[in-house]
């Protein structure tokens, strides 16, 4: 009896010291979004003195502020749009293609080398910069979603998931009459809809967050995306300070907003997509870590 | 059927060739025809130039790299130092794994996944902002530790370049920790239970247990991961570290991949950043082979 309770005694220091832990690192993860979100809705020169757990002075004025910034709606959809067309285009065609890799195509296993021999080597940064130049592609939305259109890692994915379809379908479809593009879009491309959801998933979130490809390609302020919008903001406070008192100039309502609550606010633009749809996501992005981790 | 000479081709096979086709040309085009670009390195490349109007150069530019070494080494010491850093921190998702998969209440247990796997979802731009809104002088961070009197003036960590190290790698954990946990826990899950319930009626208390039972049963996921983390030593990618960049810790924030993109895109040293790049590939090969056949001796499986 003694023994059981010292052991139970045991659990719950285990216990309140685990849950704490937890507690502390669940606190860490989401205070910086947390602190980011409440100087967004503070009133601007009240959050300057100090924010820590409660917004002061609540206000949309920030808001206000930064969608009237020139160019901020534009960057929005812009990245939206990215995001969107990226999105289909990587979907569509490594499903299509890891499709044909399944069939019986004319050197089918060097075609496959040919592709998985991607995933180990690249070419580095200039001589990629450059081909993409040659290409006529930089200076145009294009660079955002073309290059990544086909990924060695989502074609092997999606490989895999398809050879564990069940032929029969197919083989019946066929003898319809159905060619290869009407079986894929018909029976193939539904019936993998988990394993596309979690591509879908990963590419949308890829597209969304990618600015190194805007940062170098593309210098051209109508294709802008909202992540260098951001980088653009977070390096030059002097510009904010000038568009400030530029908006003064127009009697704009939100006049005294400070540059760092425009930074807070924009960051809070760019990031509220992902944590808005990352919840009902989550279950296809632990789907995806576990398919990698099969092949791997 | 189609007959060419002695070659028969099954018409349904040329069909699902043809289409595959060009996707075969995609692929060529963007990930086989950038590598042609390796032969500015041997050359004196002038942007504006056709290659062929460029004078030969020969190993010039593999031989400035050593000739610089001081720089390059610089680069080297920064790369690998937050590399060493990022190895040390390896085994800290399967602790958390395991800690976590120790609690009873499942609820808690998906709270807590989710809430940590969060950070991994946003850019380095984020993450940026979001660090210059906690630890800038005016920063939360600071306001906190003055009010409570552990410090005494503002301290900006972003622009002290002797933290910068510990610095960036805390961000990286910090980003990735709950990320690379889900592979752990998917790991732990897979123990079989009975293992558990042998060990507890033989006496064996809670650590026991996760020391003889759940530490050997990832073991070889951590391994895994352990050793492809040693054939990336040299590739911490450009992202992060272009992000924080600033002239206060230019010093020590500047990586390979980061001096490959100043020397090319900045200075427009295409030459030049071409051959570090190259370097930086054919040394990354060199590791990831070495792993690969240590993989093999240890664990008689190979990585890729």
């Amino acid at each position: 009896m003694k023994n059981g309770n010292a052991k139970s005694a045991k659990d719950t220091v285990f216990y309140i010291i685990t849950y704490a832990i937890m507690v502390l690192l669940m606190f860490i993860c989401l205070y910086p979004f947390y602190y980011v979100f409440i100087y967004s809705i503070s009133d601007s020169s009240a959050a300057q003195k100090g924010l820590t757990l409660l917004p002061k002075g609540l206000t949309v004025a920030n808001y206000i502020k930064v969608l009237n910034l020139d160019g901020i709606v534009n960057s929005f959809f812009i990245s939206l749009a990215r995001t969107v067309l990226g999105t289909m285009i990587t979907v569509l065609a490594c499903s299509f293609f890891a499709y044909l890799v399944t069939k019986e195509l004319y050197g089918r296993k060097i075609i496959y080398r040919f592709v998985i021999i991607t995933m180990y080597f690249n070419s580095g940064l200039i001589p990629y910069y450059l081909t993409m130049r040659s290409y006529h592609l930089t200076n145009t939305f294009w660079v955002y979603v073309v290059p990544s259109a086909i990924s060695a890692y989502y074609v092997v994915l999606l490989k895999t998931f398809i050879e564990s379809l069940p032929m029969s379908l197919e083989e019946s479809a066929k003898l319809d009459g159905a060619g290869y593009v009407t079986v894929f879009a018909r029976i193939v491309f539904p019936l993998s809809k988990p394993i596309l959801a979690t591509i879908t998933v990963f590419a949308a979130v890829a597209q969304w967050n990618n600015w190194f490809d805007n940062y170098i390609y593309v210098q051209s302020d109508t294709l802008k995306t909202l992540q260098l919008m951001l980088y653009d903001y977070l390096n030059q406070a002097s510009q904010i300070s000038q568009m400030s008192t530029s908006s003064l100039q127009h009697g704009a309502a939100a006049a005294n907003v400070t540059a760092q609550s425009v930074r807070m606010t924009i960051t809070m633009v760019a990031t509220l997509p992902i944590l808005c749809v990352y919840p009902f996501m989550q279950k296809y992005f632990v789907k995806g870590i576990m398919l990698g981790a099969v092949k791997g | 059927m189609i007959q060419v000479g002695r070659f028969k081709f099954k018409k349904e096979r040329v069909t699902l060739t043809l289409l595959a086709v060009p996707f075969i040309v995609f692929i060529f085009a963007f990930c086989y025809v950038p590598l042609f670009g390796w032969i500015l390195a041997f050359i004196n490349y002038k942007p504006g130039l056709k290659i062929w109007d460029c004078d030969f150069a020969g190993l010039y530019y593999f031989k400035l790299i050593f000739k610089e070494w001081r720089k390059m080494s610089s680069v080297l010491k920064n790369t690998l130092g937050m590399s060493f850093l990022g190895l040390i921190c390896t085994p800290l998702p399967a602790i958390f794994a395991i800690f976590l998969s120790e609690l009873p209440s499942v609820r808690f247990k998906k709270l807590v996944q989710t809430f940590t796997t969060i950070p991994n979802f946003v850019s380095w731009v984020i993450i940026y902002a979001l660090s210059y809104a906690l630890f800038s002088s005016e920063g939360v961070v600071n306001q906190v530790l003055m009010n409570a009197g552990v410090l005494e003036k503002a301290s900006n960590i972003i622009g002290n370049s002797n933290a910068t190290w510990y610095f960036q790698t805390a961000l990286s954990v910090w980003k990735s920790l709950g990320w690379n946990a889900i592979i752990y826990f998917a790991a732990i899950a897979g123990i079989d239970s009975e293992l558990y319930d042998a060990a507890s009626v033989d006496g064996a208390g809670r650590f026991q247990r996760i020391l003889h039972i759940t530490v050997p049963g990832i073991s070889s996921t951590f391994f895994v991961l352990l050793l492809l983390q040693v054939s990336n030593l040299l590739s911490l990618g450009v992202d992060q570290y272009l992000a924080f960049y600033n002239s206060m810790v230019a010093d020590k924030i500047l990586v390979l991949d980061l001096h490959v993109y100043r020397l090319g895109l900045v200075t427009q040293d295409y030459s030049y950043a071409t051959a570090v790049g190259i370097f930086k590939s054919l040394v990354s090969i060199i590791l990831l082979f070495s792993v690969n056949s240590l993989s093999k001796k240890l664990r008689g499986e190979s990585l890729v």
